[in-house]
This record gives structure tokens, C-alpha cells and sequence, in this order.
């Protein structure tokens, strides 16, 4: 898989660090519930399809950027903001 | 159907191979209604079926695959048993397993090669030594075989790894387990496939659930590519797409996917005699029967239902092979492969109930599923009839991470919820 940096172009996978899912929103402070929390550290979207994750171009600029990515083809949907 | 294989039986039809070998399991057509459902025809969902009719006596039992017999991950893992295991549930749960293992040919009346030709686990520090010998004092503790071995034993038993003075990870000795070994994975889902047809289960092949139909919070039936199939008791057993399929019930789970490669040499002469796993890194190594050296590392590292591995993984892979076994550089690579895997923050499965009356979940296996295949069945079956834990699962539970009962085993698990 090849994935588009936005400040280095497209790179090798190998030089980016996976980051996780991205749209897992953390409870606000102060959030009471241990479901609340639980929920945030343990259970996953995992969606068998499009997917907005985090990458780091740790091999490159260092840049954290979100991508889309259909988990099913690893087909890069595109960048997002 | 087959009644039952034995020498007469290989004899006839090696001298009359025009003789057709009768199918192993009945091509059932799927029912308007089941007592007992199984989504997933893999190892562990086979299993369970088998264990249902035979130890809880329930008749009316389909297992539902999406593709054909051993498609999925039963057909896709290095084979490999062990039960070097050291924490909690997980240690008497995998020794149950093993244990299982050494009778199963004979029960299901099919060879599945079982070769209890030993794992070692090769220490690469002396720190790595003290947890290789607590892990075997805890293992023999619990009445699991263990030897601890010191660099000169093993150099005797494996010579061909590298001990020489330039080795990047200097080899401090070993742990030893001589039950485990290697199974043919093919056999495992032929022969419970064989088994459980034998005991009236149907086993339904391209039938995809696309579906969990719900009335309120109780399950009641399956729609499937081929038709709404109903039942008011539904257990899921599709490792590597529970979120898929528990999502369609409106559960989400504590799993992610992802992918797991392996990789298979050239035949050459017997060499490597054992199972070897290494310290450094995660990685373990066999030699099949035909020579091939089947070999696997750690996953690829991003959620994925691909079935494709990445060449960056096998680069990496392919330089721990070299570093633990140098000749393996001088080896061709014959064919490499993906499975995809649940992975759970704790690195240990699910066998449970849900919050879903009537449903019940088998997953998150965390790449640990095929040593697991009988005792899993076992377990799994006894959940679904008794709508409880058996005494080996109580662990299992699907909120125990939530409860702070989480089994961390140590090198395995979710990486990014790790870092």
C-alpha cells in the first residue's frame, strides 16, 4: 500500500506509523460513567468499509494527517481535514 | 456418506481408483427453521456444532458458511498447538485444548496428524530467561509439561540456529514444551465437518448472513443470500469478522481486525524438528511434513479485511527468519498468505453471552484460534445449551476488560491500544 503524505507526496507504507480511528470523539472532561469510558479505551468502530484514521509520516516530515481508507480494499478514499 | 475409514477402505480404492470416495459431509439445504444456529463454518464453529449434538443432544443444528469448508482461517494458520500459557483462565483453558488435541483423530475417526514433535521458545537475555522459567514453573504448576533448556542444551537440540559470536540476539537458552507441536489444519475442519453431518447437523456451504432479524431484544432468525432462516438461538463464530457480523445485531465489540501473514519455503530434507518461536521478536517456525518451512511474525498493524498482507511486513519477517536460522536465507519463498484476525486490547478471546438474549459470541482469538479449535467447541457449545459459562470460560466474558478482569498475556493483543 502506498499512501499520499500531504507535504511528501505518495510513500511506501513502511514509513508511516498507523495512528488508529480518528472519529472516536474523547468523552468531554469531567464526563461521569464508566460505560461512558469504557466504551472510549475499549470497544471499536471497526467498520468493514470507508474508515477516517490517523497516520504519522514518522520516516518523512513527522506530519500526523487523517486519511480515509475502505478496509475492505485499502483503497485511499482521499485526505481529511 | 462415509461410515468410517479404514485400511480395507484406502485399500479398495487404491486398487480400484476408479471407485468414487463417498463426500465427507452431507451438501445440506438450508431449513425454514433451526433449533440452534452457528454463523461461520471454520474450526471453531464446526467444533461447536459437533459438541451441541454430541454432548447436549440437539438435533436440529445448521452451521452457515459464506464460502467453502476451510476457506477461512482454519485453512489459513501456521497449525500449531501448545498451551504454554500463564495467565488465569487462559492456562487450564488452552492445557484443555491440548489435551483434547491427543484423542481427536480417534474420535472424529479422521487423521489429523497430530505431532506433539515439541515448541521451543528461544530466549534472547537473561531477563527473558527469568520469564521463560516463571512462565514454566507456572505451567508445571498446573500440571503442564515444561523444560527449561541453557544456551549448550539447545545448541545440542536446535544447531542450526545462529549461535555464533556475531548473532545480533545471542541465544541465553530456551523453554521447552514437549506435548506441542503441529496439527494439519485441513483435517481439523474436514474432520468435525465429517463428524457433526454424522451426528444430523447441517452444514449449509455459500450461504452468507447478511442479516440478524430481532424481535425487541431476543434474537429470532438469520437472513442469509440464501433465504431467512430462523432460530431463536444464534452463536457467532466468524473470528476475524465479529464486528461485521455482531454489528448487524447492533452490538459493537471491544475488536478490531487485522491482518496476520504467513509464509511457506521450498521443500527441503527434515531440518527444524520442532515448533521454534523467538524472543527478539514475535516469530515461530515449523517444517511441514512435505519440508516446507511455515513460518509467521506479528501483524500488519493497521484494522484491515483485506485478506492481503503487505510487503512491508514480509520484508520484516523474512530478516527475522535470517537472524534466528541463517540458512533460511539460502530458501526460496514458495507461496505467503493473509488471514484476517480479531484483536482484542487484552489479547485474549471471547466465549460468552451477550447483551442480545439468545445470542451468543466465539471471537476475539487474537491470531491464537486454531490450538484453541476443540476446547473452544467444547466451551462454546456448553454457553449456547446451558445460556451459561462452562467452568473453563468463565474468564471469557465480553465485559471483563470494562470489569478489570482484563487477560493480559504477554506478546500478543491490540498494539495501538497498547502503545
Amino acid at each position: 500500500m502506498r499512501i499520499p503524505c500531504p507535504y511528501c507526496g505518495e510513500r511506501d507504507l513502511g514509513e508511516f506509523t498507523y495512528g488508529g480511528d480518528a472519529s472516536k470523539a474523547r468523552p468531554a472532561h469531567g464526563s461521569k460513567g464508566a460505560k461512558t469510558w469504557g466504551d472510549y479505551v475499549f470497544v471499536f468502530e471497526n467498520p468493514k468499509g470507508p474508515h477516517v484514521e490517523y497516520w504519522q509520516h514518522t520516516l518523512g516530515c513527522r506530519q500526523w494527517f487523517k486519511l480515509k481508507r475502505d478496509t475492505s480494499t485499502n483503497e485511499i478514499l482521499g485526505m481529511e481535514q | 456418506m462415509a461410515k468410517g475409514y479404514s485400511v480395507f477402505s484406502i485399500l479398495k480404492h487404491a486398487l480400484w481408483p476408479e471407485t468414487v470416495w463417498p463426500e465427507a459431509w452431507r451438501k445440506a439445504e438450508p431449513k425454514p427453521n433451526y433449533d440452534i444456529i452457528i454463523i461461520g463454518g471454520g474450526g471453531h464453529g464446526l467444533a461447536t456444532a459437533y459438541y451441541l449434538a454430541k454432548n447436549h443432544g440437539v438435533k436440529n443444528i445448521a452451521v452457515l458458511e459464506k464460502s467453502y469448508i476451510g476457506s477461512g482461517n482454519v485453512g489459513r494458520n501456521t497449525t500449531i498447538i501448545r498451551s504454554n500459557y500463564m495467565l488465569g483462565a487462559n492456562t487450564a483453558f488452552f492445557e484443555k485444548s491440548m489435551q483434547m488435541w491427543e484423542g481427536l483423530s480417534q474420535e472424529l475417526g479422521f487423521n489429523l496428524m497430530v505431532s506433539h514433535r515439541g515448541q521451543m521458545v528461544i530466549g534472547v537475555s537473561p531477563g527473558q530467561m527469568d520469564g521463560l522459567a516463571r512462565r514454566g514453573n507456572t505451567m508445571r504448576l498446573n500440571g503442564i509439561d515444561a523444560e527449561l533448556f541453557d544456551r549448550k542444551e539447545v545448541e545440542k537440540e536446535l544447531p542450526y540456529l545462529d549461535f555464533s559470536k556475531e548473532a545480533r540476539f545471542p541465544i541465553w537458552g530456551g523453554l521447552l514444551q514437549p506435548r506441542a507441536g503441529t496439527v494439519r489444519h485441513d483435517a481439523v475442519a474436514w474432520g468435525y465437518a465429517r463428524a457433526a453431518s454424522a451426528l444430523g447437523v447441517d452444514i449449509i456451504e455459500n450461504c452468507e448472513v447478511t442479516g440478524i432479524l430481532k424481535s425487541g431484544n431476543r434474537v429470532t432468525g438469520v437472513q442469509t443470500s440464501r433465504g431467512k432462516i430462523l432460530s431463536d438461538k444464534i452463536g457467532i463464530a466468524v473470528a476475524g469478522h465479529s464486528s461485521h457480523v455482531a454489528r448487524m445485531a447492533g452490538l459493537k465489540l471491544p475488536v478490531e481486525s487485522h491482518l496476520l501473514q504467513a509464509f511457506v519455503t521450498e521443500p527441503v530434507k527434515p531440518m527444524v524438528h520442532h515448533v521454534v518461536s523467538w524472543g527478539a521478536e514475535l516469530f515461530y517456525l515449523s517444517q511441514s511434513d512435505k519440508g516446507g518451512m511455515v513460518f509467521g511474525g506479528h501483524i500488519d498493524g493497521f484494522n484491515n479485511y483485506t485478506q492481503r498482507g503487505q510487503f512491508t511486513k514480509v520484508k520484516e519477517i523474512m530478516e527475522c527468519a535470517v537472524t534466528l536460522i541463517p540458512f533460511m536465507a539460502r530458501l526460496r519463498l514458495l507461496r505467503h498468505w493473509a488471514g484476517i484476525q480479531d484483536m482484542t486490547p487484552d489479547g485474549s478471546p471471547f466465549i460468552c453471552t451477550t447483551p442480545v438474549d439468545g445470542l451468543y459470541l466465539n471471537g476475539g482469538w487474537c491470531y491464537q484460534g486454531f490450538k484453541a479449535t476443540p476446547a473452544s467447541g467444547l466451551t462454546f457449545a456448553h454457553t449456547i445449551a446451558m445460556n451459561e459459562a462452562h467452568e473453563l470460560n468463565k474468564g471469557y466474558e465480553l465485559d471483563r476488560l470494562m470489569n478489570g478482569a482484563a487477560l493480559d498475556e504477554h506478546g500478543t493483543g491490540l498494539r495501538d491500544y497498547r502503545q
